[in-house]
């Protein structure tokens, strides 16, 4: 009795208790690194955990929005988030590349809401399409991937681009495109991968290169990997310990705070402490999984589907870069690196997860 | 809704969108299994490899250069010392606007263009945060100027360093040596590590020799850095071990007066104690500064001393090969008793030259009217050299080569100096070796006087003397009586090495031989018979000259002043008292014209110095 009430109230706080309390978990343990890695600084973490509060309250108030209105909002969004990628390839700030617009106190990257508004626009492009897609749909699609993904790859912000095109992508596999267009899509794209490959800025040929081979380079290009293997291998089995990291204390590790704060981590706790770590995330992408399996209509299950893929992509994608597994790429790990936008980003995500499970028209038990 | 041919079948939708979740989770799956191998490479496979990286990252050894040890003379005087040294030096990161404050700077410490040059090639070498050294050998009012407005220069500070000194600077160089910065060929042969914190290194003399024990091991200490290299904490240090402290057998007294006795002239002196080996004087005149050597000598001065003809760098009393002349002679006397080729009272007719038979040579005499009947005495004491020249041809070379090397000459003396030279002492085997002919009987009375191949140093001829005033006992000569630990104060001597006497058994040989020599500074007709009035304590000395024209080195002295640079070399050895005697000494005076008229008065002059703090042992009641 007490459980369906407990459910019923959850439900219709719109709130999704396993997935929330994933998140949770991963947001403490992000707090916990984050201490250790901005070496013990309070004010960074309490800034950090501020800007968690505002993305956990927008992630209820999202969730409270019915994935019909979400989908309703998508082409505004889209046409709102292309427009001022547009402006700031005119006007926009960054450190020699575009990716920042200022609006007095307000500092964003666009590229941001095209993760979301991608996905968001194709998934709502697919809800009334007989699925599978046919030819004309999937030029479609693509041409609603290609452009904001074509607009962030010029500021240059590959690794964005390429997240930005998977989150649409991924929406187009699971409405269950044809394996012979994947087929033909990977073998076009090995084809052109020279063509690619002259086409990439000097820095970002140089990265590739790097990871195949750190030691080349060991004090240029090469040394954020090797200082980052270095901090991970010494972690072993159990971590040198929290705040006992010598690679990121000593600031042998790079960007230790943000982007290579799995480093830190991986050093502070070792092999261990990466299994938990997998294991929060874990919860929350089956929850996603179960989410998009149990969601009623094709803009839901999509949407759901496409955010979890693309969640697990950016844990892969940052993990893999520290492990020297992938390029460099400025991927932040989800919910742990320091910074506010993807986090904040990030949430918003999730509550639309949870927005798709607690609206359904039947609440019944699966 | 659709547009589509076909209708909407949302359960085969549904079917497709779930194969389609198994499939990409599937490939989660994979993909978090290719993240965890690379963790277990990383974490577990290669743990202790990326440890031990880590700690290289984090841990910088840092050497602490030990002191070196101290060397003092055997009355207590101060050889070789360590000063401070001061230098100012800047940390640039702390000291604002650079070029200023050096523009101010010169009111209190004047910095010289080249000092600025260097200063500004290593500011760029360098680290923002490393101390960096503006000008060394600061003077006491330098330090004491800039200690006074030193407020107003952020970042700049004064270092000490200890830098080596020898108070007695050229009087004790030719024994103690000295020490300068280490040489690429030095860095090959030593143990770098233990040098890591060390400048300077032994480069001759003493200095060198006991390079292990003076300079002692290098500590450490171990401390944490930054990616930048700045020191955040020591983790650990260990303390170097200083060098022990050496007391030489060295009498600075007897030292100075040897130096003063060669004053004006060229030459060597060494003085041994004949009972332990102990060298209590070692003098090369002229001699340098070492002073100038330590911190690097200047090219103008280092031309200066290399081109001086007197060659004041060259150590004469180690490494000056001359012949030993007529200094022989008592050995070949002794000799002579030993192999029963002449009793003492054997008369010899010198007619002032001596023939062998079927040559047409005459070998002369100094004396060109002759000696006429000459015993062993005589011919010790009046330097009679028909007697040698007949004593050589009955002793024959190979017995003369025997003889001369047990005496030391020939082979290296086991000095406790860097580089000592054997000089020669001839024989059939050398000759065809070297020369490549065979050995002419003349030959054997030529070297029967000294003359010919033999080459001695003036080591070598204070250690026949030592031999001699030790009737056969044959000690190594050594500089350092005493090593003392610094951090207890303990001692430990210099255990003497002796090696096998000559092989002159019969005790009248040494009477007859001790006799001669006495004869030479007491006898009527002596060769040096004036230079022992008046002594308090009896001696026995032996004079020679050597006919120069074997020291290559002085080729080109020869043009330049032939008066007087052709005059022969004067030698004496010597040795009192003549019971239990307690100083030998062997001297050179080179172009001394004769050892009678130059050197016998030197060792005079050095016995009454030596004897006038001491009571000879064969001093009256």
């Amino acid at each position: 009795m007490l459980r369906v009430n407990s459910r019923q109230l959850w439900g219709r706080l719109h709130i999704d208790p396993s997935l929330v309390g994933g998140v949770l978990m991963l947001c403490a343990i992000g707090l916990v690194v984050l201490f250790s890695a901005a070496d013990q600084s309070t004010d960074i973490v309490l800034k950090q955990g501020a800007r968690m509060g505002l993305g956990l309250g927008l992630m209820f108030a999202v969730a409270q929005v019915s994935p019909a209105r979400l989908a309703r909002w998508a082409p505004g969004l889209y046409l709102i988030g292309t427009g001022l990628l547009v402006v700031t390839a005119l006007i926009g700030t960054g450190r020699g590349a575009h990716r920042w617009l200022e609006f007095g106190f307000l500092r964003f990257q666009p590229s941001e809401i095209m993760k979301l508004a991608t996905p968001l626009t194709v998934a709502w492009f697919l809800r009334d399409k007989l699925l599978p897609p046919r030819l004309p749909v999937i030029g479609t699609v693509l041409l609603l991937v290609a452009l904001p993904a074509a607009l962030i790859a010029e500021q240059p912000d590959l690794g964005t681009a390429v997240l930005v095109a998977a989150a649409g992508l991924f929406v187009l596999f699971f409405a269950g495109i044809s394996w012979r267009i994947i087929g033909l899509a990977v073998v076009v794209g090995v084809l052109s991968a020279p063509i690619a490959w002259y086409s990439l800025h000097g820095y970002q040929r140089q990265r590739i290169l790097t990871m195949l081979d750190p030691a080349a380079d060991p004090l240029g290009a090469g040394y954020h990997i090797i200082q980052a293997s270095i901090a991970v291998g010494s972690g072993g089995w159990s971590g040198k310990g929290w705040l006992n990291g010598t690679q990121s204390h000593l600031e042998f590790l790079p960007e230790h705070a943000t982007d290579f704060i799995f480093a830190v981590y991986c050093e502070e706790f070792g092999l261990l402490g990466v299994l938990v770590l997998l294991s929060a995330y874990l919860l929350v992408l089956v929850r996603g999984v179960k989410i998009a399996l149990g969601a009623q209509d094709p803009f839901g299950r999509l949407m759901a589907a496409s955010l979890t893929f693309t969640l697990f992509t950016y844990v892969f994608v940052n993990m893999g870069m520290v492990l020297g597994q992938l390029p460099v790429v400025g991927v932040p790990l989800p919910l742990i690196s320091y910074g506010g936008t993807s986090l904040v980003t990030l949430l918003t995500s999730l509550g639309i997860l949870m927005s798709i499970q607690t609206h359904r028209r039947f609440l019944a038990d699966f | 809704m659709s547009f589509g041919r076909r209708l909407r079948e949302p359960s085969r939708e549904a079917q497709l969108f779930a194969r389609r979740i198994v499939i990409a989770a599937l490939g989660m799956v994979v993909l978090i299994a290719l993240l965890l191998s690379r963790l277990v490479y990383l974490q577990l496979v290669h743990h202790d490899h990326f440890t031990t990286l880590a700690q290289e990252n984090r841990l910088k050894v840092l050497p602490i250069a030990p002191t070196r040890g101290l060397i003092y003379s055997s009355d207590g005087v101060l050889l070789a010392d360590n000063r401070a040294s001061f230098s100012l030096e800047v940390v640039p990161e702390k000291a604002g606007d650079l070029s200023a404050a050096l523009a101010q700077l010169q009111a209190y410490v004047s910095v010289g263009p080249e000092l600025l040059a260097r200063l500004k090639s290593e500011l760029r070498q360098r680290r923002r945060f490393d101390s960096i050294a503006v000008k060394d050998n600061l003077t006491a009012q330098e330090v004491a100027v800039f200690s006074a407005n030193r407020h107003s220069f952020p970042g700049f500070g004064i270092a000490g360093r200890l830098a080596r000194y020898y108070p007695l600077g050229a009087q004790t160089v030719s024994a103690v040596g000295y020490v300068g910065r280490i040489s690429e060929e030095e860095l090959k042969r030593i143990d770098i590590s233990n040098y890591s914190g060390t400048m300077h290194i032994g480069k001759e003399g003493v200095e060198r020799f006991y390079e292990a024990q003076l300079h002692g091991e290098v500590g450490y200490q171990q401390v944490e850095v930054n990616a930048q290299g700045r020191i955040l904490r020591v983790v650990e240090s260990q303390a170097p071990v200083p060098g022990r402290n050496l007391y030489l057998s060295i009498d600075t007294r007897l030292q100075d007066a040897a130096l003063k006795t060669l004053n004006g002239l060229t030459g060597a002196i060494v003085a041994i104690e004949p009972a332990t080996g102990s060298v209590l004087a070692f003098v090369s005149n002229p001699a340098f500064d070492p002073n100038d050597f330590v911190n690097g000598i200047s090219a103008a001065l280092y031309k200066t001393l290399r081109d001086a003809p007197e060659r004041p760098m060259f150590n004469r009393a180690l490494l000056g090969l001359y012949p030993p002349g007529s200094t022989i002679k008592p050995v070949m006397a002794a000799g002579a008793l030993e192999y029963g080729l002449r009793e003492r009272g054997t008369p010899t007719w010198c007619p002032g030259w001596l023939q062998l038979p079927g040559v047409t040579h005459k070998y002369r005499c100094w004396q060109k009217s002759g000696h006429g009947t000459v015993d062993l005495l005589r011919s010790i004491a009046e330097s009679c050299d028909v007697y040698y020249y007949s004593l050589a041809r009955d002793m024959g070379i190979d017995r003369m080569h025997n003889l001369l090397s047990e005496f030391g000459m020939g082979r290296t003396t086991g000095i406790d100096l860097p580089g000592e030279l054997a000089g020669l002492v001839p024989s059939r085997e050398w000759k065809r070796r070297a020369r490549k002919l065979p050995w002419f009987p003349g030959e054997t009375l030529i070297n029967g006087i000294g003359q010919g191949f033999m080459l001695t140093t003036p080591l070598q001829l204070a250690q026949v003397a030592a031999i001699l005033a030790n009737r056969g006992r044959v000690l190594e000569p050594h500089l350092v009586r005493e090593f003392e630990n610094p951090q207890n104060g303990r001692r430990s001597a210099f255990t003497p090495v002796e090696r096998p006497a000559v092989s002159i058994t019969k005790p009248e040989a040494w009477v007859a031989v001790v006799e001669g020599m006495h004869e030479v500074v007491q006898g009527a007709r002596g060769t040096a018979r004036a230079t022992a009035l008046g002594a308090t304590y009896q001696y026995a000395g032996k004079t020679g000259t050597a006919q120069l024209f074997t020291i290559a080195q002085d080729k080109r002295i020869k043009v330049q002043d032939i008066t007087q640079r052709l005059r022969d070399h004067a030698l004496f050895i010597s040795f009192a008292p003549l019971e239990r005697p307690e100083l030998a000494l062997g001297i050179i005076v080179e172009n001394g014209e004769s050892g009678s008229h130059t050197a016998a008065p030197i060792a005079r002059t050095l016995f009454d110095v030596y004897f006038a703090t001491r009571r000879p042992s064969d001093a009256p009641g």
